[in-house]
């Protein structure tokens, strides 16, 4: 197929919580798989507790990993020693959260984002203030404020600033950690848009963890919908929105809340019984698609259309795949 | 009909480092009884604040200067004594916040929680209390109330406080019920199932609802007319429906168009 | 309250950078004038031996805070160096380095002077060290808790995924946001400090004389307190002026640098 190599390969990735106070080991990530292609956005949404963020965190790893590989540029990133890592950091990046606590409060703008050009030596000593009034401008910011605090700032334009930080080596792949939950919904639409010319200015690759799956649908290429540590289903976002195929993904697309009011009435007087998802954990016997994966050796997946993919994991009792 | 409530303009001035700064400037609107009205807006807009006024609970942490009046069953709740005030909060007006830990007592069971109130609101017997209680748990949907009710909060998920956190705002079947981002802090599954208890409770035991959200889609399923607050001011007001299918202010028309949907459509942007 | 300490500091400050300079007599001379009362010339008296009161608690008042200077700075750069390294680095070394300190901040103060001055003899190096010592564990402790915590803010982990080195992240991104709390409890310390080192040189445990300080000045007029009450009354109103001075100051920078929020 013509399909670019990925730049980023997830494969069975795993994250493993130590046992705490008698409470047994946790797997907040298990078996996680994807790929994401130069240029593109892989959301990825779930609800809290899901494993979403530990799975951006991982991948970064900023999480100890307790199995699977996480290929960046063909460099498997879980077996790098310390200081490659660290030379790594250059292609990928984070943008977290909460714009107010992810910029240091002593620094001036200037400061923070000479900081990562200084580290990576991507640019001659004497040009990094040009370099930094360049980043500013990117984002949308006047180059005059650089000497400016955080704290003189609102929310969208920290954000900016920390996109700015993230984008200021030049990074192939950037984790968005919940970017714009903390802010309001114009500011939310400025900073989706910031992001997404900026991606298609620099040919970003972009990991979009969200819960919003309004926002993520505005954003995704392709959306991955995690509950319970394993992603349940993994397709082009069209796929996923329009044509969920696992009862979890629809379960959590009903419950979102649209704003159009006969709609949304409509929606909330529909009677729901909560499935339950934590039904066929079972590993052996027939999968709710009729495969038995431990006897054929394969994974828990099933291409239900071209690269539309869903888990056989987690569906209630008695619900079965749709046929045709 | 007349209003249960009927608040004429409305001021709310807090004084910051010394400089007064006034948050809401002059807001008037009514709800009927029965009623559900929606004030949405960008933080920092005052609906917050205009539902902490209606309660008079000063914002935590500062003083603020009320002005205007709160008209409420005959009397002007902003001329009231903090004595006369206590009667009326829990009791006719109750309220839900956005972040149910912070609103529970961690060392007392909620079961304990909600007879006290039902003991200094009603005087009903230890007993009667316990029993109603167990009653209201089943009523917000808490399985088995009668064991669960001798749970402390952080035996309780997020969604389950919110619960208990209605349970406690209906427990005196107030007229008026106002939720402040209650569903702000929960997941999206949980959020629907919030909604949906606040939509039945408000059916069954006939209370106005007063729903302040910054969520489009949280306002548009859950009341009948809505306030659009920017500035501490009201900008737009009217009829749900009319009022999502042809805003007339430039403000209300910017947030609608901001809004995400779940169809990728931005019909703005 | 911070500019009242501030100008109380300025006068410690003169009184050990001018010392002999300002002093209205030789504090080492003595004259057959002894145990006077205070007069147009010696303005608090004279001591035992017939030495200017007023020079020698300048002098003196040199000796003690100048100890008292350079052990807390020794404590604090200790402390600075194993609370970061316990509190950043965290795990066993965290556990390992807290132990330790607890093994010294176990002992009581004066045991541990007095062992290790009967050990190495009392000279003002052995003075500072045993001070320092001392203190080290205290601050350590108010280094490693606010350590532990803004290690884990948003800001830090979003240096480390740029790509910023550990010791550069403790140093440049951890250890600024830590400093208020270390500012006040370094000016608690130095009141403390204050009292342990005239309280060792009242013991005989302090620098040798003829350099005068104000515990052995404490010292040497207990017999003639009847006689010429200012000989105690001078040294002990210094004490407690100088340790006033950093209690002031850290109870202002409280104020000033709102420790306790963020």
């Amino acid at each position: 197929m013509s399909a670019p190599p990925p730049l980023l390969e997830v494969r069975d990735l795993g994250v493993t919580f130590p046992a705490r106070r008698g409470r047994p080991p946790v797997r907040a990530v298990d078996g996680v798989s994807f790929d994401i292609a130069p240029g593109q956005t892989l959301g990825l949404v779930g609800e809290s507790g899901s494993g979403k963020t530990t799975t951006g965190r991982a991948i970064l790893q900023l999480q100890p990993v307790s199995a699977g590989t996480v290929r960046l540029l063909g460099r498997d990133l879980t077996s790098l020693p310390a200081a490659e890592l660290r030379a790594m950091r250059r292609h990928m990046q984070f943008v977290l959260q909460n714009p107010y606590s992810s910029l240091h409060p002593r620094m001036t703008v200037a400061q923070i984002l000479a900081e990562p050009l200084r580290i990576h030596a991507t640019v001659p000593r004497a040009a990094v203030d040009e370099r930094v009034a360049e980043l500013m401008t990117l984002v949308g910011l006047d180059p005059a404020m650089t000497r400016r605090y955080p704290h003189e700032f609102s929310g969208g334009q920290r954000q900016r600033i920390v996109i700015a930080r993230a984008l200021a080596v030049n990074p192939d792949f950037v984790v968005c950690d919940e970017p714009v939950s903390a802010l309001d919904v114009r500011t939310q639409a400025q900073i989706v848009d910031l992001l997404q010319s900026l991606q298609a200015k620099l040919r970003l690759s972009l990991l979009f963890i969200a819960h919003d799956l309004a926002v993520v649908r505005a954003v995704a290429h392709r959306v991955a919908v995690m509950y319970g540590g394993r992603i349940v289903e993994l397709g082009d976002a069209a796929q996923v929105y329009d044509t969920p195929a696992h009862p979890y993904t629809r379960n959590l697309l009903d419950a979102v809340p649209v704003p159009d009011p006969a709609r949304q009435r409509a929606r909330l007087a529909e009677a729901t019984v909560d499935p339950d998802f934590r039904g066929r954990e079972a590993d052996t016997g027939a999968c709710v698609f009729g495969i038995d994966h431990a006897a054929t050796g394969t994974a828990p997946w099933h291409e239900i259309a071209p690269g539309h993919f869903v888990s056989c994991r987690f569906w209630p009792r008695g619900v079965t795949p749709a046929r045709g | 009909m007349s209003p249960l409530l009927e608040v004429r303009d409305l001021t709310a001035q807090f004084a910051r480092d010394g400089v007064p700064a006034t948050v809401v400037k002059g807001i008037s609107f009514d709800i009927a009884p029965g009623e559900s009205v929606g004030f949405v807006g960008e933080s920092g807009c005052g609906k917050s604040v205009t539902a902490r006024a209606i309660m008079r609970l000063a914002p935590e942490g500062s003083s603020v200067a009320w002005g205007g009046r709160i008209g409420f069953r005959g009397q002007d709740l902003l001329t009231l004594s903090e004595r006369e005030m206590r009667d009326i909060r829990g009791r006719r007006i109750a309220m839900v916040f956005q972040d149910p830990m912070a609103s529970l007592n961690p060392v007392m069971s909620v079961g304990a929680q909600i007879d006290d109130i039902l003991r200094r609101h009603t005087g009903l017997s230890r007993k009667a209390a316990r029993q109603r209680t167990i009653e209201l748990l089943g009523l917000v949907g808490i399985r088995d109330p009668a064991i669960r009710a001798d749970d402390f909060p952080h035996q309780f998920s997020g969604g389950m406080r919110q619960r208990v956190l209605i349970a406690i705002a209906v427990s005196c079947q107030p007229d008026l019920l106002i939720a402040d981002e209650p569903t702000t802090a929960l997941d999206v599954t949980v959020q629907a199932q919030i909604l949906r208890l606040l939509n039945r409770l408000r059916r069954e035991l006939g209370m106005a609802l007063m729903l302040i959200t910054h969520d489009f889609g949280v306002i548009a399923g859950m009341v009948e007319r809505v306030n659009v607050m920017h500035g501490g001011e009201i900008v737009e007001a009217g009829p749900i429906d009319q009022l999502f299918a042809a805003p007339t202010h430039p403000y209300t028309r910017a947030l609608l168009a901001a809004v995400p949907r779940l169809d990728g459509a931005r019909p703005g942007g | 309250m911070v500019a009242i300490g501030a100008a109380m500091l300025a006068l410690l400050l003169l009184v050990v950078v001018a010392g002999p300079s300002i002093a209205p007599f030789n504090a080492a001379k003595t004259s057959a004038n002894s145990l006077a009362g205070p007069d147009a010339t010696h303005w608090l008296g004279t001591d035992s031996i017939g030495r200017d009161l007023l020079s020698r608690l300048i002098v003196g008042g040199r000796g003690t805070l100048t100890i008292t200077f350079v052990a807390v700075a020794l404590a604090l750069a200790a402390g600075l160096v194993l609370g970061l390294v316990s509190g950043y680095v965290g795990g066993k070394v965290d556990l390992v380095i807290m132990r330790l300190l607890d093994v010294v901040f176990a002992f009581p103060v004066f045991l541990l002077a007095i062992a290790v001055v009967a050990a190495l003899g009392p000279t003002i190096r052995n003075l500072i060290i045993t001070i320092a010592i001392v203190y080290t564990p205290t601050l350590a402790r108010v280094v490693r808790g606010p350590v532990l915590s803004v290690k884990r803010w948003d800001h830090v982990e979003a240096a480390r995924s740029v790509g910023v080195g550990e010791f550069r992240i403790a140093v440049v991104h951890v250890l600024p946001l830590v400093i208020s709390p270390i500012l006040v409890q370094t000016s608690l310390t130095l009141a403390n400090t204050i009292f342990t080192v005239t309280a060792l040189s009242f013991l005989g445990l302090g620098p040798p004389p003829p350099d005068p300080n104000w515990g052995s000045m404490l010292a040497e007029a207990r017999q003639f307190m009847e006689l010429a009450p200012l000989t105690v009354i001078g040294p002990a109103v210094a004490i407690v002026f100088a340790s006033l001075t950093f209690i002031v100051l850290a109870n202002g920078l409280r104020e000033v640098l709102d420790v306790g929020n963020r």
